[in-house]
This record gives C-alpha cells, structure tokens and sequence, in this order.
C-alpha cells in the first residue's frame, strides 16, 4: 500500500496542482484557503515556478490570464468574496478561450459574511458567473483525497477544451485533513499551438473576447463555445451513487453537505429505512440524466446543501415528478445537522 | 467501531496540534481518520477545538455533532460541549483550570490535573499531551502510546520539535 500522510486540503490542492505541472499561481488572501498560496509561495520556487501574491483578486486573475495565454498551466484560488471580483476576468478567459484552474474555497454570504464553510456560490459558479453566455466545468470533491485527484483532472480538462474550471470546495474541506496518497500525474499532454509565445517564425496570433469584425464574428464565437459545451455535457459528467438501487429516498448532496448526507444514510439504514445518496461531482456538467433515471421510481428525493437551495433547483429540473423532490438546507456556514437530516427522511414514512 | 472525538481549550494549550497528533498516530496503525479544526481568529488566549473521527470502517462524515470523547482544557470548552456529548461517552476534564464539575450523569468522566502534571514534567504548556496520555489510557482501541510518541514526531514541525522531550 502507498504511504499516506495526513494533510489538509488546502496543502493537498496546492501539492496535487503542483503534480499536475501548474507552473504559475497568483492570488491574493482570503480565509478559508490561506494555506493555498502559502503553500505555493514555498513550493513553486523549488520546482522553478512562479508564485506571486497579487495586489488584488483582480490582479491576480488578469495575471492568470496572461500566463494562460502565454501557454503556462497557471491556477489560482479564493474564497467567495474573492470569486466575486474574480468574475471579469473568468468572464474573459472564456470568451478567449484560456484554459485556467480555480479554486473557489466557499465561506457564507452575502458580501464578506463569516469565514466559515458553506456552499452559498453554487449558481455563481455554474451559471457562468460574470458576463455572456459561458460556463466553466465546476468539480465538487468531497474529502481531501478527491480534492487532490480532481485538481489533477482539473488541469487535464481545463487544457482538453480550452476553458476556465472552477474546483468548487468550501471551508470545511479546505481546512480538514485527512490520509492521502499523493496523486500522480495523469500522463496526458496538450499541444497548445494558440498560445502566445513570440511570433518568431511564425505568423503572430491574437488571443481576445472582444469580437468586433466581421459583422457575425461574435455569435460565431458562441456557437463554437455552444459546441464545446454541448461536448462536454455529453462526456464529462461525473457522479457517484451510494445505496441507491433500494432505496425509497435518495438525498442529493456535494462536497461536505454530502458527507453529512452519507452518515445520515448509514443511520438511517440502522434502524430499516432505506436510504440513498446521490453524489455529483460535477456540479456543471449536473448529472441531471443520471439524476431523472435513479430517482423516476422513488418516492422521495431530498437537496441537502449549505445553502438557501441552489443545487437544488437543478434537482427539481432533472426530476420528473417535482411533488416528491424536498430540500434542507442550513444557512451563512452553518452545518446539517445528521439527526435533522434523519428526521425529515422518517416523515416521508 | 467509531470513536469521535472533539479536543476543546484556551487557544495556545495545543488543542489542533493534540487532534492531529491522534489522527496521526491512528492512520500510523491502520484507522480511517479526520481532523478538522474550529478556525478562524483564535490565538493564545482565545478558545479553539478540533473535531478528531477515528474509525475501522471509511468515515462518512468528518463533522461530530454527539462526541463519544470529550477532552476539556478550559471552563468555557466544559460548558458548551458537555451538554452535547452522546449518551456513555467518555469526558476528561483538566482540573488545573476547570473547579466546575460535569453535570451529566450518563457518561464517564475521569478528572485530572493536566496542567500541573505537564508543568512537573517541564512546561504547563504540555497539558495537552498529558491528556492524551491519559485517553488511549481510557480507550486503547484509537492508537498505542509508541504510536503516539511517533506520531509527535510526525505533527511537529521542525522548529518546534526541541520540545518533544518534554511531551
């Protein structure tokens, strides 16, 4: 077996992204995921790499970009207030087709809120978030090893279609350790011929999502990234069933509101009611296929989040049956409560 | 089995450093293991506690609710997690700080001077060790004292570590 060390997630991001081969990290500080550039401020000399703490979110996301554009696996990171101000720039990179990876370690809302977890950005984070029309890939780990093994897929996806990808954590799980085998790199390469690397011997290129001319150049660039997406929602989908075949209720949860879910499930099973969980792992692409088919036949679904329902209004648009689809939630940081969770299953009873 | 475990104290007794050196030791001798921290603005003199699960089977979540062991430091961490703790639970408290007594009649509590036992040993600041001492005395299932000692080792860093003969 391979050693294991205990570590927190927020090392784990940095060291798997590092694995990964991102070579550039800018960001500026915001609690709960310090110990990502702090991490990176360390390692990043040691592998030849670039760390630089921004002046502001802003900043750090145009730098982003510009390493993005010069070809560099580049990452950066922040926690909710941060993402907001990071929208512009995520904005651009997917109107000029920059690949980038980051990492949003989620606190409660609104405006700077608390530092605790919570999962309040979820329609930040798949809807786009700044302006167009564009998505980003959003990946939801739920325990500190899935985080370091999604960071590496992450940088994989993030290359292979040419778009921003959006880890979606929050506190809890950037703050907890546990074991983890340190992931390995996935072996694969992307050719980036688009990057802008001097144009010697060759003709220059031109990376940018202000599309003027031709009349039709803009909606032009939309119906490619249209395609992509299409692309992406067809084969990226990633999703994980617990105790779901027998079940009469399944919750669906992510992140740490999935492992609350999960424990719930276990206790609920303890004492005869069978009950499921349905985990994504993308949260866009939404495993809505996935989700229609699992549930069609049960009597209950129940949204578990830290949030006011925000996923779960992608649970009610893959159900069939909206009558049976439930939420809990818990609000500004606040954790589920397992014996909340336990009591809302045995109601449907 | 499951043990969950929530260590509780003034910040700057050690009460992170005290969680990750069981969750250490545990994953040492084979156990599903979770540590998460109560973070934020605390410093010496503030409060602090960790949330430490430590399993034989995979753990479903690493956020504790009902502790079945409860180690206080502090009067404060006495008053707000005693009240929580699950029913036949094992509660330490440190009599050094804490003149109270528990209230709870349906769980075992063992009391003892932490902070005068560490200081006689070399540094009061060691208090956390001395209950941990005292832990796997009371619940051999989450990891032997070898384990423990190594794990010291492991969860210090560097800097620090000139202390370790003193834990």
């Amino acid at each position: 077996m391979e050693e294991k060390i205990l570590m927190k997630g927020n090392d784990a991001m940095a060291e798997a992204a590092i694995i990964a081969g991102c070579s550039h990290y800018f960001g500026y500080p915001i609690t709960p995921q310090n110990e990502v550039p702090a991490y990176f401020a360390k390692r990043l000399p040691q592998v030849g790499g670039t760390f630089l703490q921004a002046e502001s979110e802003l900043a750090a996301i145009s730098m982003v970009m510009g390493a993005s554009a010069g070809g560099a696996r580049v990452m950066t990171s922040t926690s909710s207030p941060g993402m907001s101000l990071k929208q512009e720039g995520i904005s651009y990179m997917a109107g000029a087709k920059l690949p980038c990876v980051i990492a949003n370690i989620m606190r409660g809302g609104p405006g700077l809120g608390g530092i605790a977890g919570s999962q309040a950005d979820y329609f930040q984070a798949t809807r786009g978030g700044g302006n167009g029309d564009y998505q980003t890939i959003v990946l939801a780990p739920g325990n500190v090893q899935e985080l370091a093994d999604l960071t590496i897929l992450a940088f994989d996806l993030a290359d292979k279609y040419r778009i921003p990808v959006i880890i979606l954590g929050d506190g809890y799980l950037g703050q907890m350790s546990e074991p983890l085998v340190l992931p390995k790199p996935s072996g694969k390469t992307f050719e980036k011929p688009w990057a802008i690397t001097g144009a010697k011997d060759r003709d220059p290129q031109f990376i940018a999502s202000m599309r003027l001319t031709p009349e039709n150049a803009l909606e032009q660039l939309n119906l490619e990234l249209q395609e992509t997406y299409r692309v992406i929602r067809e084969n990226e989908v990633i999703t994980e069933c617990y105790q779901c075949d027998d079940a009469d209720t399944v919750l669906v949860a992510y992140g740490t509101a999935a492992r609350i879910a999960n424990k719930a499930v276990i206790k609920l099973r303890e004492q005869g009611i069978n009950a499921g969980l349905l985990r994504p792992k993308t949260l866009w692409p939404f495993p809505s296929e996935i989700l229609r088919k699992i549930t069609n036949d049960k009597k209950k679904v129940l949204t578990v989040e830290m949030s006011a329902g925000q996923m779960h209004e992608d649970v009610l648009l893959a159900c069939d049956d909206k009558n049976k689809v439930d939420f809990y939630g818990r609000l500004g940081g606040a954790l589920p409560k397992v014996d909340e969770i336990i009591e809302r299953v045995k109601s449907y009873e | 089995m499951t043990e969950e475990i929530i260590v509780a104290g003034f910040g700057g007794q050690g009460v992170l450093l005290a969680g990750k050196m069981l969750a250490v030791a545990a994953m040492r001798q084979g156990k599903h293991v979770s540590h998460i921290p109560s973070y934020g603005a605390e410093m010496r003199g503030g409060t602090a506690n960790c949330s430490v699960v430590i399993s034989d089977e995979e753990i479903a979540s690493p956020t504790i609710e009902h502790p079945s062991v409860l180690i206080v430091l502090n009067e404060p961490s006495l008053k707000k997690f005693e009240k929580t703790m699950a029913p036949g639970g094992l509660l330490l408290v440190n009599t050094t700080l804490i003149k109270a007594k528990a209230e709870r009649e349906d769980i075992k509590v063992v009391y003892q001077d932490f902070t005068d036992f560490a200081r006689e040993a070399g540094s009061d600041k060691s208090a956390n060790m001395a209950a941990l001492g005292c832990l796997i005395k009371e619940k051999n299932f989450i990891c032997s004292l070898e384990a423990l000692i190594n794990a010291l080792d492991e969860a210090v860093s560097q800097r620090n570590r000139r202390f370790n003969t003193i834990n």
